[in-house]
């Protein structure tokens, strides 16, 4: 039995419990629809225009510098477990790659990328 | 043969018990939350339902489930019925890797208190973390509503920007363990700096330990970092459309994520299930163990107090303030965490 195993029958039961909940809500309860109930939701005003709008391009940026940052976080995992073997090469070297994403942040702030206004 | 049926056993015993725990601990979890908001507020809470309100989440469960199901015309109904699932989905699951106590040998049989013990431990916790974004970002979107589309959108900008300090602040715990499985973590806890002081990481790390329980506090959309629910100004954010056990299951998702997280938090810095000194008092192995579970819980109840308290103590941040204490704040912090840990340990 794999190490992953209980972790594929978590999965299953937690699949299990995520569509009885689903099931549940279709069939129990009351089902008395009307056009107002089914609206969106709009402050109890009759919804104004649509909800399909294109929004603030921050929001695109800040998840391009998710993913940026996020692989360098995924690289120092693998360099931080085995930090106490490499000794002072290992750490130097990582110290150069950490000063590159120091400048990558530096960059991004004074371009303003993480300015909300 | 019969080996493999009692590990199997095992196995499915322990899954059992812990999705157990993972629905009672968070139906009590409501409760708490709004005994206890009200005792801050000077009012009484809910208190009717059995002593001293204890049958409330039952009651509270069987009204979610009798109540009428909505689902609004225009949205995208094929995404709008998924999404609930797509995030109390990953965040059951996590709960896998979680260590809750050492290994219990019961009648010759060793059961490691843990669902998996798989080596990128940590790694699967924050993975799963991550994967429930898209429950949010898909619900937000398919309701076809604009105070859940803004609530989406701020709530998926703030929990993929809180990760990244999130996992930088770990760091400095897997340089001194050098190990990303969670048990191996709390046992290298387990001795003491000059004989009495525990070496749990706190100790080595505070600042770590400050960022870390900030982002994940934000990670979950928790006061004072809940813009994404910002009642005032969208209504309730994400959710807004979702009704009956729809909605349930978004409180579900949040609380079993404050659960783990502050599951994870005494793990990684406060040295799990270990009670310092237990070891010198000579206690029967079964009793000990009984002991480390009980401390856990007590250690996880803590933080989950603390989650509790801090919600109805602080106000909210400003959106730009958010953004600005992650990038500009938590996240330089993070690195030079790592940089000071680097040369204190390459000395």
């Amino acid at each position: 039995m794999s190490v992953y195993t209980p972790i594929f029958a978590m999965f299953l039961v937690a699949f299990a419990i995520g569509l009885g909940f689903l099931a549940v809500a279709t069939f129990l309860g009351p089902k008395r629809l009307s056009k107002e109930k089914l609206d969106p939701f709009d402050c109890g005003n009759p919804p104004l225009g649509t909800p399909r709008v294109p929004v603030s391009i921050k929001y695109y940026v800040v998840a391009i510098l998710f993913i940026l940052f996020d692989v360098e976080v995924v690289y120092l995992y693998v360099w931080a477990i085995i930090f106490k073997d490499l000794g002072l090469f290992g750490f130097v070297e990582m110290l150069v790659f950490i000063l590159i994403v120091v400048g990558g942040l530096a960059y991004v702030w004074r371009k303003g990328a993480l300015e909300w206004k | 043969m019969a080996e493999t049926l009692v590990i199997i056993g095992v196995a499915l015993a322990k899954i059992v018990v812990v999705f157990a725990a993972l629905q009672v601990t968070i139906m009590y979890l409501v409760l708490a939350e709004r005994r206890i908001s009200a005792f801050i507020q000077d009012r009484l809470g809910p208190n009717r339902v059995g002593w001293e309100g204890l049958l409330q989440p039952i009651a509270d469960g069987l009204k979610f489930l009798f109540k009428e199901d909505i689902i609004p015309s225009r949205a995208d109904k094929v995404i709008f019925v998924i999404a609930p699932a797509m995030i109390v989905l990953p965040a059951l699951m996590t709960f896998a890797v979680i260590p809750f106590g050492g290994v219990l040998t019961f009648g010759g049989i060793k059961i490691d208190l843990q669902v998996a013990s798989i080596d990128i431990g940590l790694l699967y916790v924050l993975a799963m973390a991550s994967i429930s974004v898209y429950g949010i970002i898909f619900g937000s979107w398919a309701s076809a509503n604009k105070y859940a589309l803004m609530g989406g959108l701020r709530s998926c900008a703030q929990m993929i920007s809180y990760e990244i300090p999130l996992g930088l602040s770990v760091m400095g715990v897997l340089m001194m363990t050098g190990t990303l499985k969670l048990e191996q973590v709390v046992e290298a806890q387990s001795t003491y700096v000059w004989g009495v002081i525990p070496r749990w990481n706190i100790i080595f790390q505070p600042l770590a330990f400050l960022l870390f329980l900030t982002s994940a506090m934000a990670e979950n959309n928790r006061l004072p970092f809940d813009l994404p629910e910002a009642e005032q100004e969208l209504v309730a954010g994400y959710h807004t459309e979702y009704s009956s056990v729809k909605f349930a299951m978004f409180f579900m998702a949040e609380y079993a994520a404050m659960i783990t997280s502050s599951a994870l938090v005494v793990i990684l810095f406060l040295g799990g299930w270990l009670v310092p000194g237990l070891e010198a008092l000579g206690l029967p192995q079964i009793v000990k163990e009984l002991v480390q579970m009980g401390a856990f819980v007590l250690k996880v109840s803590f933080f989950l107090f603390l989650y509790i308290w801090v919600r109805w103590t602080f106000p909210r941040f400003r959106y730009d303030q958010l953004m600005r204490l992650c990038w500009k704040v938590l996240l330089p912090l993070a690195l030079a965490n790592i940089f000071v840990t680097g040369i204190v340990m390459a000395m």
